[in-house]
């Protein structure tokens, strides 16, 4: 049972996709921590904490890609799972700071502190211990997305006005974040990390592990939505997208089948935003910007929707391509990301992915019709 | 409620549905026996889809009676219950899953337990893939199971969809306009095809075409303007003067 989905998980592609990302995981700090600087392939710090970012949001995109790609819902509020795991690890990382503060308070946050707030809300119970956080960074998004799935999808609202609600959502959480009153620091966030699990956030080593975890993470998680697009249910998933009411008539019942790829994908979206927070150092409520989860769908279809790969380059290379922009022309930016989803849309609807499968085909294609030339060729001679 | 109101499969009494005012379905009373096949001719608009509506729950009736196999009250159901009740549609507009095989069309539509956990977990036995087998010889798509199923003519798709059916195993099936744009010779088989069906399973078909009515050579229901007009076999409904009228003579 758990094995033939084991099994189907794991066919050709996504073992060579994980066994990639192994390889990444131990390869790059491997070359950051024991290669001179000076050798050419020696990875710096800075370099493998960027890419350690473009991770997390590979992983944010392959779990967009699950709802998106798969089962045709266009969530345009993917940001807000992301940034909840991020503040679950946020809190996490407040409460290992202890009397390092400016304040030097032994159990409250500096903010709470500057508030005046004598006690800490019940909400922070518990993130000082790790495991409970991490249980924290899979339940509120998949929580979250439950309750809001429930009721969606079982009022049937699709398309577009799914989109917008999705969108008003996560616009929602960011002006309830902003609030000092919440609790969850309010503008400024979550920030000033010092430890996690022991470990100094600062310290190259901890970087480095960070970066291997983020990779080995976004290896299993590509195995898991293998497993499960790979399954019957992955193929319901697929059926949903191109023909709800079919599915239903057939007998799916096709709310539970949305919700809980949505509650998936929210939980793995939240992993995504735990893995980014200590590697980026803050969290805020700016990550609940509606912009954010636009950008996310953007990624996605460049790299191409409906492939478990497609999401992963789609968000390493558009990423890639922001900060060499930002840097280099920082106003054109958006712009260019703009162009580049109208492009995409117009002249290549299944992505870089989708370019390359047709290149592909097309190779193999012409390799065969030129051996069956060749096999004609007598033949057409002894016609003459 | 424990006694049974009624014999039949499907028993439909004084059901209205009107949009916006406008009656659709008007006073609609019809039975269909276990086993029997039924042909539903009338006019365009006569409200023949939204009669299978209704019984697939799609849509909801303003008022009567729709009991399946004697005590179930359809109109309580939604669309993915009833199908599990044992009630297969086809609809006017063939749809069946394009990015699917022909044989994943088929699998999807095995009757099964369609549970997240059983859909996650398990896979296909021996048997239920020699009924996909079986049911492919059936439909006459043997030769194409592997191909996508946008790839087929539309008339096989139309068949892979009544294939569909099949693979729910249910004990009513509701085939709209299965004819609508096939060759005539298609349209043979397709009649061949029902009739092979029926007897084992109801059928209620609807269509237009009248040769392929004639050749179904069952009992013949002719709705107009959302109420029963005429019942009997297709000779006797043709000398009915209203159904000439507001049909036939058209
Ligand atoms: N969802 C709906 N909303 C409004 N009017 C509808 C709806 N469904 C059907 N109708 C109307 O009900 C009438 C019967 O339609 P239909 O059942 O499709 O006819 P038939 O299948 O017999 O050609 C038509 O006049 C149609 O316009
Ligand atoms: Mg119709």
């Amino acid at each position: 049972m758990i094995t033939g989905f084991l099994f189907r998980a794991l066919d050709k592609k996504a073992i060579w996709v994980a066994l990639a990302l192994l390889a990444v995981a131990v390869l790059v700090p491997l070359s950051n921590a024991m290669l001179p600087i000076n050798h050419p392939l020696h990875v710096p710090t800075h370099i493998m904490a960027l890419f350690g970012k473009y991770l997390c949001y590979a992983m944010l995109a392959l779990a967009l890609d699950l709802v998106w790609g798969y089962c045709g819902i266009l969530s345009l509020g993917h940001g807000a799972f992301f940034a909840l795991g991020g503040y679950a690890m946020g809190m996490y990382l407040m409460r290992q700071i202890g009397t390092r503060g400016v304040y030097g308070h032994p159990i409250l946050p500096d903010f709470m502190v500057f508030l005046n707030w004598k006690e800490l809300p019940w909400f922070w119970f518990g993130f000082d211990m790790f495991w409970f956080a991490m249980l924290m960074v899979l339940f509120v998004p998949g929580l979250l997305a439950f309750v809001f799935g429930w009721f969606a999808f079982r009022s049937r609202v699709n398309g577009v006005y799914l989109s917008i609600i999705t969108q008003a959502m996560t616009y929602a959480l960011l002006l309830a974040f902003f609030r000092n009153e919440m609790g969850f620091g309010g503008n400024n966030g979550l920030t000033d990390f010092k430890d996690i699990l022991g470990y100094s956030v600062q310290a190259q080593e901890t970087r480095a592990a960070l970066f291997a975890a983020t990779a080995i993470g976004l290896a299993i998680a590509f195995v898991l939505c293998s497993g499960i697009v790979n399954s019957r249910y992955g193929k319901v998933l697929v059926s949903v997208r191109d023909a709800e009411s079919r599915t239903r008539f057939i007998g799916y019942r096709v709310e539970h089948i949305k919700l809980f790829a949505f509650v998936v994908s929210a939980m793995i979206a939240g992993i995504a935003g735990a893995l980014y927070v200590p590697q980026v150092g803050i969290i805020n409520p700016g990550e609940f910007a509606p912009a954010n989860s636009i950008e996310v769908v953007i990624w996605t279809a460049v790299g191409g929707r409906g492939t478990l790969i497609g999401p992963i380059i789609g968000a390493v290379a558009v990423n890639f391509g922001k900060s060499y922009f930002t840097a280099a022309f920082p106003e054109f930016w958006l712009f260019a990301l703009g162009a580049l989803f109208v492009a995409t849309t117009l002249f290549l609807p299944k992505g870089i992915v989708g370019l390359f499968n047709e290149g592909w085909t097309r190779l193999r294609s012409g390799r065969e019709a030129d051996r069956a030339e060749e096999t004609l060729q007598p033949g057409t001679e002894a016609a003459e | 409620m424990t006694e049974k109101l009624t014999k039949s499969l499907l028993y439909l009494d004084g059901v209205s549905v009107s949009f916006d005012g406008f009656k659709a379905i008007n006073e609609l009373s019809l039975t269909v026996e276990h086993g029997e096949m039924r042909a539903i001719i009338g006019p365009n608009g006569a409200g023949k889809t939204t009669m299978m509506d209704i019984i697939t729950g799609k849509t909801r009736p303003d008022s009567g009676t729709v009991l399946f196999e004697g005590d179930i009250d359809l109109t309580r159901h939604d669309e993915s219950a009833i199908a599990l009740l044992g009630i297969g549609r086809k609809f006017q507009k063939p749809t069946v899953f394009e990015s699917h095989t022909v044989e994943d069309n088929l699998e999807l539509a095995l009757k099964r337990d369609h549970g997240i956990f059983a859909t996650l977990f398990t896979d296909t036995s021996s048997e239920q893939k020699e009924r996909i087998d079986e049911i492919l010889e059936t439909i006459r798509l043997g030769h194409r199971r592997s191909e996508l199923a946008a790839d087929l003519s539309h008339g096989q798709k139309q068949w892979l969809e009544i294939g569909m059916l099949l693979a729910q195993d249910p004990k009513l099936l509701l085939v709209d306009e299965p004819v609508a744009g096939m060759t005539d010779a298609e349209t043979i088989e397709t009649a061949k095809l029902l009739r092979e069906i029926a007897g084992e399973k109801a059928v209620i078909v609807v269509e237009h075409d009248m040769t392929f009515i004639r050749d179904l050579d069952v009992k013949v229901t002719v709705l107009a303007e959302g109420s029963v007009l005429a019942e009997g076999s297709l000779d006797h409904v043709s000398a009915d003067e209203r159904v000439i009228e507001s049909y036939l003579g058209r």
